[in-house]
């Protein structure tokens, strides 16, 4: 434990107060011009009564979110493995096309002419994502990996219902993120669970089972999220269409084979891409990202507006499902999709180019793999019969009898300086411990990570060590907080 | 490959330790067909130099409103952001964060969430937020979806003063999940009667304050018609700068405020990303979709924030979740919470008033031309006019002068020929008296 002092700080780890607790009403930290004497037009809307916000001044607002910022761990503090995630480095060039005044500054609603540049913008990242993925055609405005999947899942449903055949059901693997069964809730579908085989894939002959006409859609991670290709996709892939059905992929782990496996080829109908994981736009404690959709054949008449296309006096937005967007099933957006998200992929893609991208999904699948070749000798790797892909999976069979649990080991991961992999995560093996390095991680990084895991493992299986585990972590602005009290009487804002 | 840090030797050393020929072998469980023997024929990577280069003429070749007069809204207003914003956003600590699932190391971005809930809390006059949504019209499909759970009923009134993008969000969403909409005509005089549509299968009314044509109303008689009926009042705020002057939507008994906070801290970014918001009363929590941030105490007892009532949510609920939700906005969030910070109740009081009068000063310059017909009624930094002849030409003509003038509304309604002639027009404190005089200026020459 580190000593106490007079403050609570910790050097460069000071306490800070709610910005309520602070501040006085008629103190601001930004200056306006006095507005001209006016007679109203509110109405008698006036509110009435302060609103009971505090007053900073410039100087104190910068200190303190500068001080909320170090109580926090980004990819720009250290490694940060977390499993389905896709945790790469950030580029700064990224941040600076997206703040150039012409992109940035642009309002949606200005004539096209005026918008030529934001158009070809958005164009030219759709074109990109179609040669990568071998797909005909994008939907470019979902708003993240979620989002995304209602998209696709939308156009299955006009799709089918086009064709006079409304389906129930989807069919959604055991392990598959906890979006995917809410969103086919959200599209107006029952879920049907399909089981995983002991190598961690689709139990195909199950799935063939439940497959018959009342299926719309089978939605499946690619690579799974057991860190795996899916084997046996083209049969999958078959046999979802010989049912008449669809077949949406998550494209979570698109990172794995971006360049190296078109999706088309797969025999896939429709599968999001988190420009925030793949692309490297930065997740911002929690957002804004984007998920584009690319679509098959069979799918492409039903994307929603807006869309680009060439007009005869340049790019042109269609917005309304008029003329040869009548198939369209609608709009799920405000205005034109995450814009400024879509400029920051599209500068990496530029920096990447084709053979980029090549080598990070080479680069992410190999630190992978070194992660999994390296860590099996302390920890339990859930599926060690071959390679992985961008993930390795390990369950917590290694800390049988320690009474050390998954959590307790990722917490004192903290304590070393290394944020956690994902816990208990994918359901299908006990205690989860899913890492992805990705690829803008070195050597050297990954074999200190790999030493201090091998070394808490072994402390843990030492035995005894459970107490000190359980204290973990130690050295953070906070200890491990109690959420069952957050929830039970929930606090959920600032009361004066 | 600037990005990637790994030499030909480490690759080489870790296909060792791996025990693999190459890295083409640790693709052997892709199915042979479906393996691209070499980078695929795409363009090569840029140096920074070159990336910079091509999207700065990208970026050149749009009419940015900071460099013309701008007097667009409709959903999206152009407002000074104080520099110091921009620079705290880029602090890599919460730009290269992720979602605070381990609150110990994200006690800034849980914080800062915090904070953000209590603002929009207070300035919507409600009891609760949560830690944002996409945006404003996926807002309101998620508000409407939230109103059929707490009501268990399925049918959704939607104003003719609701922003068309929320109109449409809701209904392509309402379509997928059964819910009936009845969306009334664009009203662009304020004269719609919603009350007497509400009845006993209503779920929720979606209304717009101030509306999309510009109209401030008082929606106490709503809410009441609401509660009486059981239905949930929903009121969407496209403009937040506005709750800085008027009564907010919680004093008028709104059960649900819907919006967009993409006015404050986050910018115009030709429409994305938004921020979408949501305040709610507190005996509905439990039916609220997205992230919300709780407080508690850590194991020494020291206060601090961690996600809480989790089981709303699809990591935990699956299919039986409020909402299919993950990835949200919380760097948005984070810029209009900070530009809250920065404002506080007088700033932010002073900025509403410098909005409000700015757009008075417009609307009186308007009525005086020839022609022009500024719609009656209530405003507060954006109204409608009727011009003598179609909007869309004369926005385009007013572009070709380097005037962005407004936004016609046939590019919302195409198919309504009395909407045609109609333009809304926005003044926020960025307008100045000499953006004014060319306003002014350029349509005597277009209109006359």
């Amino acid at each position: 434990m580190s000593p106490n002092t007079f403050t609570g700080n910790r050097a460069l780890v000071i306490e800070e107060p709610l910005i309520f607790e602070q501040g006085e009403p008629q103190r601001s930290g930004v200056d306006l011009p006095q507005a001209p004497e006016i007679a109203d037009r509110l109405g008698g809307l006036e509110r009435q009564g302060a609103i009971g916000l505090p007053g900073l001044a410039e100087p104190e607002c910068v200190r303190h979110y500068t001080r909320l910022s170090q109580k926090n761990f980004g990819i720009d503090t250290g490694f940060y493995p977390l499993g389905s995630c896709t945790m790469k480095h950030n580029p700064r060039l990224n941040e600076k096309a997206a703040r150039l005044p012409g992109f940035a500054g642009v309002h949606p609603l200005q004539p096209a002419s005026t918008v030529q540049g934001a158009l070809e913008a958005i164009s030219l990242l759709g074109r990109w994502l179609m040669d990568l993925t071998g797909m005909p055609a994008i939907a470019m405005s979902p708003a993240a990996g979620a989002h995304g999947e209602l998209c696709g899942l939308m156009a299955i449903r006009a799709a089918h219902e086009d064709r006079g055949d409304a389906r129930q059901i989807v069919l959604v693997p055991e392990s598959a993120h906890g979006t995917n069964p809410a969103t086919a809730t959200l599209c107006g579908y029952q879920v049907v669970s399909i089981p995983a085989n002991e190598k961690g894939r689709v139990d195909l002959a199950a799935l063939k089972a439940k497959l018959d006409n009342k299926v719309a859609a089978l939605m499946l991670t690619n690579p799974n999220t057991c860190g795996l290709f899916e084997s046996e996709i083209l049969e999958i892939a078959a046999a979802v269409k010989a049912a008449g059905a669809y077949f949406y992929c998550d494209g979570a782990n698109f990172n794995a084979i971006v360049g190296r496996v078109k999706v088309a080829d797969l025999g896939i109908d429709a599968m999001h891409i988190n420009l925030h994981k793949t692309f490297s736009t930065p997740h911002g404690g929690g957002g804004p990202g984007a998920g584009p959709v690319v679509l098959s054949e069979r799918l492409k008449a039903y994307a929603p507006v807006p869309f680009v296309r060439a007009g005869e006096n340049g790019l042109e937005l269609v917005e309304h499902c008029l003329g040869d967007g009548e198939k369209s099933f609608g709009r799920m957006k405000g205005f034109h999709g995450q814009f400024g998200v879509m400029i920051r992929s599209l500068a990496y893609i530029l920096s990447m180019g084709g053979n980029g991208l090549w080598q990070a999904s080479s680069d992410a699948v190999l630190n992978a793999n070194y992660l999994l070749a390296r860590l099996s000798a302390e920890l339990t790797p859930s599926f060690p019969e071959g390679p992985c892909m961008h993930e390795a999976l390990f369950d917590d069979r290694f800390l049988k009898d320690t009474g050390v649990t998954t959590l307790d080991f990722a917490k004192a991961m903290i304590d070393e300086g290394f944020h956690p992999m994902t816990m208990y995560f994918p359901l299908v093996v006990h205690g989860a411990l899913l890492m992805e390095p990705t690829e803008t991680e070195s050597k050297q990084t990954l074999d200190q990570y790999v030493e201090t895991l091998l070394s808490l493992a072994r402390k843990a299986k030492a035995g005894g060590a459970a107490d000190d585990f359980k204290a973990a972590p130690r050295m953070t602005p906070r200890r491990r907080l109690d959420e069952t009290r957050a929830a039970r009487s929930p606090v959920l804002r600032w009361k004066p | 490959m600037r990005f990637l840090p790994l030499t030909d030797a480490d690759r080489a050393d870790m296909l060792k330790t791996i025990g693999a020929a190459s890295v083409d072998d640790l693709f052997c469980d892709v199915p042979a067909s479906a393996r691209q023997k070499g980078p695929l024929p795409l363009a090569l990577g840029l140096s920074e130099m070159e990336v910079e280069r091509r999207l700065g003429s990208m970026a050149s070749r749009n009419l940015a409103p900071g460099d013309v007069p701008c007097f667009l809204g409709a959903g999206a207003y152009r407002h000074h952001i104080p520099a110091a914003i921009d620079q705290l956003l880029l602090r890599g600590e919460f730009l290269t964060a992720y979602t605070p699932y381990q609150p110990e190391v994200s006690q800034g971005t849980l914080q800062y969430l915090f904070e953000f809930q209590t603002q929009v809390a207070m300035i919507t006059g409600m009891e609760v937020a949560n830690a944002s949504l996409y945006d404003g019209a996926t807002a309101s499909a998620e508000a409407a979806l939230m109103a059929a759970r707490v009501t268990k009923r399925d049918k959704i009134l939607l104003s003719g003063g609701l922003h068309p993008h929320y109109r449409e969000v809701t209904a392509t969403q309402a379509r997928f999940t059964h819910l009936k909409v009845e969306a009334l005509a664009p009203d662009p005089f304020g004269i719609e009667d919603l009350m007497g549509r509400i009845d006993s299968q209503t779920a929720c009314v979606i209304v717009q304050l101030p509306g999309f044509f510009g109209h401030l109303k008082d929606y106490s008689a709503l809410a009441k018609t609401c509660e009486a009926q059981g239905a949930l009042l929903v009121v969407a705020v496209t403009e937040p700068v506005a709750l800085g002057l008027i009564k907010p939507p919680g004093a008028m008994g709104a059960d649900i405020v819907i919006g967009d906070g993409a006015s404050l801290g986050v910018g115009l970014n030709f429409g994305g990303p938004g921020l979408g918001l949501m305040a709610v009363r507190e005996k509905y929590v439990r039916q609220m979709p997205g992230r919300l941030i709780g407080e508690t105490v850590d194991a020494d007892g020291k206060r601090g924030w961690v996600l809480t009532l989790s089981t709303r949510e699809q990591h935990i609920r699956r299919e039986k979740a409020t909402s299919n939700i993950c990835t949200n906005s919380g760097l948005c969030a984070l810029a209009f919470s900070m530009h809250m910070t920065f404002l506080g109740e007088a700033g932010f009081t002073n900025l509403a008033k410098l909005n409000h009068a700015r757009a008075v000063q417009l609307a009186e310059r308007l009525s005086a031309l020839k022609g022009v017909k500024v719609l009656p009624g209530s405003f507060f930094n954006e109204f409608a006019v009727q011009l003598p002849k179609p909007a869309t030409p004369v926005v385009e003509a007013m572009a070709s002068r380097r005037i962005l003038a407004g936004v016609p509304v046939s590019r919302f309604y195409p198919s309504w020929a009395e909407m045609e002639n109609l333009m809304l027009i926005a003044a926020t404190e960025t307008v100045t008296d000499e953006d004014m005089d060319a306003l002014i200026e350029g349509l005597q020459g277009v209109l006359s």
